[in-house]
């Protein structure tokens, strides 16, 4: 397992470094946006995987809400899993709002707008911060319980916010992957590239995390153990 | 039938308790007062009208947030006295029966601030509606009530965190930002006259419907962890 887990960081960070050349190097200036629209290739990728990891750990937690009283060891696992994804969520989708902000100045004119997707990615930014925020002031199962029903929360909020949001105004470009936007081929190979990276990158961390957290769980539980028979 | 007792019950208890102190009215009308003097005073409404009638809506509910937010820490206050929470979780009666008598006891406590400073603000701020203020009837009960039932529970989740004056607004803010963006734009379209609110209602309606339903639906597993 553990091998494994050595050779699958290894292929990520390969093609971390592929991704880059591909897309610093190998895809076309785009016409009208010049070098700067080059940050896409990192952008979007980032904010794929931070649309994933939300709903790992939204079912991660279901699972844990589910399981609690009649198989602890699943739903410990579950919960690591959980958390493992909130913080990875928290930082792809907070490096895919950095990337952003730095394209927004050059192609809009303003750093930051109010829009349907920029709003949703910062509410969900902020969400799984407070998320991560109730699991650091609060322990044990208690704490277990409490963030997974607040997981619940932040993904029913997440489709209301996007809708309510575009109703009220939008100016982010149309999603290029499935909308009428079109892309050069070369570009098309940079972003899946990178795309992969990304993933298997996001992968590698949660997976880190995930023994990490197994790891702690055991120890306060061998703890816990020691305490009662003290 | 039972069940709509049991909820009549909390909801009488929670009653009696403010009639009783008058602890939670008194703190948020005190505080809603303030911040509607304060924000009065940072934007001169007397001498641009036209900007006063834009942003109280979003002062109004602003002010209403943060009162309602200090004032939901202490609803659940009251029943970690003597371990009634501990009580109320032995009990064979159903737990949401709990969460929805002390939402209504909540919703009635804003409401009751709402009628007693709706017509300060509107003093202060120089308003007067250029929209269709019937539908003031539905958005603010369905606004308050968006903000209560997101609160009252957030707050039973808080309650089991250390440092829970904080974590209230840290997890209420985010998950009522839709809410917000409704009941602030559906206000703002009857006071300004210059969209319809309709839409903005719905969002709100259908808001409190899958909040509400989520609250009673979770309630119990917050109610019970440890």
């Amino acid at each position: 397992m553990k091998s494994l887990f050595y050779l699958w960081t290894a292929v990520a960070l390969a093609l971390l470094g592929y991704g880059f050349y591909q897309g610093m190097y190998v895809a076309p200036t785009e016409a009208t946006m010049g070098p700067v629209q080059r940050i896409f290739y990192w952008h979007v990728p980032l904010n794929i995987v931070g649309e994933i990891t939300p709903y790992v750990n939204m079912i991660a937690s279901i699972a844990f809400l589910a399981l609690r009283r009649k198989n602890i060891a699943a739903a410990l696992k579950a919960d690591a899993i959980a958390l493992a994804s909130a913080e990875v969520t928290v930082l792809f989708v907070g490096l895919g709002l950095l990337s952003g902000i730095l394209w927004g100045k050059p192609a809009w004119g303003i750093w930051w707008t109010f829009d349907a997707r920029t709003t949703t990615f910062l509410l969900l930014w902020l969400l799984y911060v407070s998320y991560l925020l109730v699991r650091r002031y609060s322990s044990g199962m208690q704490a277990y319980t409490i963030a997974a029903v607040l997981s619940i929360f932040a993904g029913v909020d997440v489709p209301i916010v996007f809708m309510s949001i575009r109703w009220w105004r939008t100016q982010h470009p149309s999603p290029v992957l499935t909308g009428e936007g079109s892309m050069a081929p070369a570009m098309w190979v940079a972003m899946g590239w990178n795309a992969a990276a990304w993933l298997m990158w996001a992968v590698a961390l949660m997976w880190a995390r995930y023994a990490i957290l197994r790891r702690e769980q055991k120890r306060n539980q061998a703890e816990a153990l020691r305490a009662m028979e003290a | 039938m039972k069940y709509v007792r049991t909820v009549w019950l909390h909801l009488s208890k929670d009653l009696r308790l403010e009639w009783r102190s008058r602890d939670a009215i008194i703190a948020m009308l005190s505080f809603t007062l303030l911040i509607a003097v304060v924000f009065a005073l940072a934007f001169d409404p007397t001498g641009q009208p036209t900007t006063a009638r834009a942003v109280s809506g979003g002062l109004l509910w602003m002010g209403l947030l943060f009162a309602a937010t200090t004032a939901l820490n202490g609803s659940w206050d009251r029943e970690r006295r003597n371990q009634v929470l501990d009580a109320q979780r032995m009990t064979p009666a159903a737990p949401s029966a709990l969460f929805l008598g002390k939402a209504i006891a909540n919703f009635l406590f804003v409401a009751a601030v709402e009628v007693i400073l709706g017509p300060v603000f509107f003093l202060f701020f120089n308003l007067h509606v250029l929209g269709d203020a019937k539908w003031l009837a539905a958005i603010l009960p369905l606004g308050t009530w968006a903000l209560v039932v997101n609160g009252t529970f957030l707050a039973v989740l808080s309650l089991r965190t250390r440092n829970r004056a904080m974590m209230l607004p840290m997890v209420l803010f985010p998950v009522a930002i839709p809410a917000l963006l409704a009941m602030v734009q559906a206000t703002t379209a009857v006071l300004t006259g210059e969209f319809e609110p309709q839409l903005w209602i719905r969002v709100l309606f259908g808001y409190d419907v899958i909040f509400t339903t989520i609250s009673i639906l979770l309630f119990e597993a917050v109610l019970n962890a440890e």
